[in-house]
């Protein structure tokens, strides 16, 4: 604006010497048009952080579920074992010999492996503890058949079989297992999943009241921007860019506390690894990391938790403009 | 460019604050607005900037009838308007600066575009070196001139002062009175509303005068 040099304020050229022209780099401070009251603000940050902590622990749990339950199926879904149950009055020997060739006899059965004595004590050992003489229990044994196709018909006949021929050996089909583990695998996903869409849903409900808090707080900057000519669209803007800030501050801190967390536990299980505790938790939960998309699921849940806090502000704001005009 | 035909406006259920408004603002022209404390002056303001909805009569602003206007149109309206509130309005975690550059910052200007305009109008004023200062730390006198430097900004082509030298001291009031006048010499229209008659004597222009809720012009 080009305006007549006399009418600079005299009052300004008494009291302040003019010195020369200074245009600092920048001279707005990166400052929010509508103030947030900072506590309000921090307040927010918590619950965010804290409700991305827990979306992204149930979803590391549900991913864990899932990949276990692949494990177990892929581990278990051909196998069969036959187990030989000891009997004074027999020979544990000859009747593992009989069990075995009986079941080299059955077409579907790819394979047949006696589990040797030293192996199947071994599998005992973490619940026994080692340094048992397990020679004086009377310890049933194993033999494991690989099914070379899942659909095998023949099996029933041969469980018949084998009751009829070694009364002490009994046919395990693993696969009713398998299948009540992924029952059950899937119910944690389910389960994992569904607090994962709660936990969204409140940081939703969290921004959305933050929002109304801040726009009655700010009721008198919101009509003055409407008077110096803001639209309703640059206002919800800027309400919006600093809730995403928010929410992006929250959401990286439950999302790093969460990757802690994680690492934590994933560091704990290996240095128990030794234990015995340890092969019970692994032989249940598989190895103990959640690997790459394990971080990649945090992260998401993380972005996604700022995201909604955006798009929560940016509707609240919208809204609560309309009932003001 | 402002019309208002008939004009009432009551608060709530209240008695009619304004009755029977009827005058006009023409371009480029300069008018005081004058009644006593509670006639009604800032209520009339507030309706030209379209914050107030007439309880009837008929307000026209810019050649369009205010009752039905678009978003975008209201909006463009405002923007042609420049406004010194009576109580300033100073967004207070903002520095005079920023504050001073609002009307151009939510065009959505660049930063840059407008920085060593608005520093220019701040040394103007008299204000150059409080640029960096918040509303709390401003004298009575700098926060008037800050605000009256948001009015001025954007080159409105209508300018309403509310009590513009309520809360200065003679001196300054007849300098900033030389401003306004100097603004209408480049060209907008300008409407002081004052109870000041002191002020009025030192310039001699039409008064729109406020009295009982109804309204009459002195030329
Ligand atoms: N928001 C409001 N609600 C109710 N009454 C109001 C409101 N604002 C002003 N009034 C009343 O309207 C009348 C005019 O007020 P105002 O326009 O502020 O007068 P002035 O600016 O001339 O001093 C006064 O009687 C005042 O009490
Ligand atoms: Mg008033």
């Amino acid at each position: 604006m080009s305006m007549p040099d006399h009418l600079d304020m005299e009052e300004a050229e008494e009291e302040r010497p003019r010195s020369g022209p200074r245009l600092p780099a920048s001279l707005r401070r990166d400052q929010p048009l509508v103030p947030v009251d900072s506590v309000a603000g921090r307040a927010l940050v918590v619950v965010i952080a804290i409700l991305t902590f827990l979306a992204a622990l149930s979803a590391g749990a549900a991913l864990l579920a899932a990949r276990a339950s692949e494990q177990w199926r892929g581990a278990v879904a051909n196998e069969m074992t036959i187990q030989v149950r000891p009997d004074p009055r027999r020979n544990i020997e000859q009747d593992m010999a009989r069990a075995v060739e009986l079941a080299r006899a059955v077409p579907s059965v790819a394979e047949v492996r006696p589990m040797p004595k030293t192996e199947s004590d071994k599998l005992l050992e973490p619940w026994l503890g080692a340094g048992l003489d397990l020679v004086e229990l009377p310890i049933p044994r194993l033999i494991v058949l690989r099914l070379s196709s899942v659909a095998a018909n023949d099996l029933v006949a041969f469980s018949q079989t084998l009751r009829r021929e070694v009364p002490s050996a009994t046919l395990d089909d693993h696969r009713l297992w398998v299948r009540r583990l992924s029952t059950m695998a899937s119910t944690i996903i389910l389960a994992g999943v569904a607090v994962v869409l709660l936990v969204l849903v409140a940081a939703g409900l969290a921004v959305a009241f933050a929002t109304r808090g801040a726009m009655a707080g700010s009721r008198d900057s919101v009509e003055v921007l409407h008077f110096v000519g803001a639209t309703d669209e640059f206002i919800a803007r800027e309400f919006q860019t600093r809730f995403v800030a928010l929410g992006l501050r929250g959401g990286a801190a439950g999302g790093l506390a969460a990757i802690i967390a994680i690492a934590l536990l994933g560091f704990l299980s290996s240095a128990w690894s030794a234990t015995p505790e340890a092969d019970q938790l692994q032989a249940l939960f598989g190895a103990f990391e959640i690997g790459w998309s394990g971080y990649a699921v945090v992260i998401l849940v993380a972005a996604v938790v700022a995201a909604i806090a955006g798009l929560v502000s940016r509707l609240t704001v919208r809204h609560y403009l309309r009932a003001m005009s | 460019m402002v019309r208002f035909e008939n004009v009432g406006l009551r608060y709530g259920m209240g008695p009619e604050v304004l009755k029977d408004i009827n005058f006009s603002i023409a371009p480029r022209s300069f008018q005081y607005l004058t009644g006593p404390s509670g006639a009604g002056k800032t209520t009339l303001i507030r309706l030209v900037l379209m914050a107030l909805k007439p309880t009837r009569g008929l307000v026209n602003l810019f050649g369009q009838d205010v009752s039905r206007l678009e978003a975008a149109t209201l909006t463009d309206f405002r923007r042609r308007m420049g406004v010194v509130f009576q109580d300033f309005r100073l967004l207070d975690h903002l520095t005079v600066y920023e504050n001073v550059a609002l009307p151009l910052r939510v065009t959505g200007k660049e930063e840059t575009s407008y920085r060593a305009e608005v520093v220019e109008l701040l040394r103007w004023v008299g204000l150059g070196e409080r640029m960096h200062a918040v509303p709390a730390v401003l004298s009575g006198g700098e926060k008037q001139r800050a605000a009256i430097a948001r009015a001025l900004i954007s080159r409105p082509q209508l300018l309403l002062a509310d009590e513009p030298t309520g809360n200065v001291d003679p001196g300054l009031g007849r300098r900033l009175l030389r401003l306004f006048m100097e603004l209408q010499s480049l060209g907008t229209a300008v409407v002081i509303a004052t109870h000041d008659i002191a002020l009025m004597e030192l310039y001699d222009a039409p008064r729109l005068v406020l009295a009982d809720g109804h309204l009459h012009v002195d030329a």
